[in-house]
């Protein structure tokens, strides 16, 4: 049997975590859930693939709690004896199972891309943001693994969804670290993961200033502004803007690089984009190989036309 | 307050990755090294908890004697003093590397109020040796943070999800783990470097455990053929971009 930890935030299940479930359910035929609190997501859990849905039910659990989240998990592990344990490969997913992984002193493999159980247990992660693969052993007696986002699919398997609760035990310090407050975003409008279309500016947008560009572009297309990270570290732009390996990890309809080489950190950002426009002087910058359409020039020269031409077409 | 950063070196690497022969290396031959960016920004923010609070900024680092490298570097932007646990060189999976951490941090024998980390370092990326590091201090963690204030002996955290941010409390002594974007780290000034030449670096011997997770090779994956088309840099080119905006139905 393999237990799947599924995250949930305010009403809605984690669709990475609908991912570990498919590949759970490709590995063994009995994949069965966790989660806390949350009975109301076991009918979905079940279309994906779950036949028992095990809901922590605590008076602590409330709210996203990691270290309390993993002890319910560490006790489920003692009483069920999965031989593997997946979640997702988020920052909650992986702080998750870090924590079990720390409690039952076992090996921990985030952001897995394949796994094959057995002996011995074989798994390719991510390393580098993606950018390069691991293949690797582990020396284990349960596997903790979680699934890197969106390296697959969530694929629909119905399976029962029964629930069964259970009340973890939890200690006072498994409770020290939970969530105090919510607070919203520093700025309104579309926000770059969610956003369909992304301009984004590099080094070669030469400063601050020159962004209103793109501010023009992405406003005329509905979408939003972004840059790499030579631009935050400079101060030029919030690093709330950040696409990248550090920054944030997007997959828009349409990306326009304008003025960024295309690093490997920044290309674990944007590289998932469906369609990639490049726009910088240099011809053999990485990101022109990569780009669908690419423009050779300046930018200062280029973004301007283009604007006149989508603002005719737009009839803005 | 008496903080400690953890940092590690790691190769920079441009826009490909080139393979050692056997594929289980990358060829660091070519490459400068430096730290992952989330730990730039762990360092910046010791130095400044430090400035308006008092005490002192320890780094510590595993790995060969070059990481010292790594630790004049950041001495230079202000910590006060490092550690380089020296190692054989091989490449420790996350338990080990928080087991040899952990022994570093005993046989130096100071106390802590605060202990930072990257959330996860560049190249491995583990996401886990702080919070294994966390469970052996036996302190609690946050993980991610992206910004933090310290007042009286507690810890406000930020982390950012989706659009939102969530707020976490933690009282010190306690494991933070940082992310990029927490501050803009400022680069060494001369007079920085100057200092850090005579800074301590003390060294411990520390030996790894061997790795449970056991690298075999390293893949760089195959990128989609994406016969890239190339377009003029006048207006012919931009009225080819506004076809493609409107064969999306961005234009509609």
């Amino acid at each position: 049997m393999i237990l799947v930890h599924v995250d949930h935030d305010r009403g809605a299940v984690d669709a990475v975590s609908l991912q570990a479930l498919t590949l759970a359910r490709c590995l063994d035929s009995d994949v069965q859930a966790v989660i806390m609190g949350g009975a109301e997501f076991a009918p979905e859990l079940g279309e994906y693939g779950a036949s028992i849905v095990h809901v922590a039910e605590h008076p602590g659990l409330t709210d996203y709690a990691p270290q309390a989240t993993a002890r319910a998990i560490v006790g489920l592990i003692n009483s069920l004896a999965p031989t593997a344990v997946l979640g997702a490969g988020t920052a909650r997913g992986n702080e998750v199972l870090a924590h079990v992984a720390a409690m039952t002193d076992l090996p921990f493999a985030a952001d897995c891309t394949e796994i094959t159980l057995g002996s011995p247990v074989r798994v390719t992660r991510a390393r580098w943001g993606g950018n390069l693969l691991e293949e690797s052993t582990v020396i284990t007696t349960t596997l903790f693994a979680t699934v890197f986002a969106h390296a697959i699919p969530a694929v629909q398997s119905p399976a029962a969804g029964a629930v069964s609760a259970f009340t973890p035990e939890l200690s006072p310090a498994d409770l020290a670290v939970v969530i105090i407050e919510r607070a919203g975003a520093a700025s309104a409008g579309v926000t770059l993961a969610e956003a369909k279309v992304v301009v984004s500016g590099g080094r070669g947008m030469g400063g601050p200033e020159s962004f209103s560009l793109l501010e023009d572009l992405a406003g005329l297309l509905g979408g939003t502004v972004g840059c790499s990270r030579v631009v935050t570290s400079a101060g030029w732009r919030p690093h709330a803007e950040q696409v990248g390996q550090t920054g944030t990890k997007i997959a828009p309809d349409l990306y326009i690089a304008c003025g960024i080489s295309g690093a490997t950190q920044h290309l674990a950002g944007c590289k998932n984009s469906k369609t990639l426009i490049a726009i910088n002087t240099d011809p053999d910058a990485p990101i022109m190989q990569i780009a669908d359409y690419a423009i050779v020039g300046d930018v200062h020269a280029v973004l301007p036309q283009v604007i006149a031409l989508t603002r005719a077409a737009t009839g803005a | 307050m008496e903080i400690l950063v953890c940092i590690k070196r790691v190769p920079l690497v441009g826009s490909t990755f080139i393979l050692t022969d056997d594929a289980s290396e990358i060829d660091t031959r070519r490459l400068g090294f430096t730290l992952s960016p989330h730990e730039e920004c762990a360092v910046e923010a010791a130095v400044q908890l430090r400035d308006a609070h008092g005490g002192s900024v320890t780094l510590l680092s595993l790995g060969t004697a070059e990481t010292e490298e790594q630790l004049r570097e950041q001495l230079a932007i202000g910590a006060d003093r490092a550690i380089l646990a020296i190692t054989d060189g091989s490449e420790p999976d996350p338990q080990a590397t928080a087991a040899a951490l952990l022994e570093a941090i005993r046989a130096d024998g100071a106390q802590f109020d605060l202990v930072l980390l990257g959330s996860e370092s560049a190249d491995v990326a583990g996401y886990q040796t702080g919070i294994r590091l966390a469970h052996a201090l036996g302190l609690p963690v946050v993980t991610g943070v992206k910004g933090l204030t310290v007042d009286a002996g507690v810890a406000r955290c930020e982390r950012a999800v989706g659009s939102e941010r969530e707020v976490y409390s933690v009282a010190l002594p306690a494991v933070i783990t940082v992310k990029d974007g927490l501050n803009i780290p400022r680069y060494p000034s001369v007079p920085g470097r100057i200092k850090a030449r005579k800074k301590e670096v003390s060294t411990h011997e520390v030996t790894l455990a061997a790795p449970r997770i056991v690298k075999g090779r390293l893949v760089v994956p195959a990128a989609a053929a994406k016969g890239t088309k190339v377009l003029d840099a006048n207006e012919q080119g931009a009225a080819a971009l506004v076809d493609v905006f409107r064969e999306i139905g961005l234009l509609a």
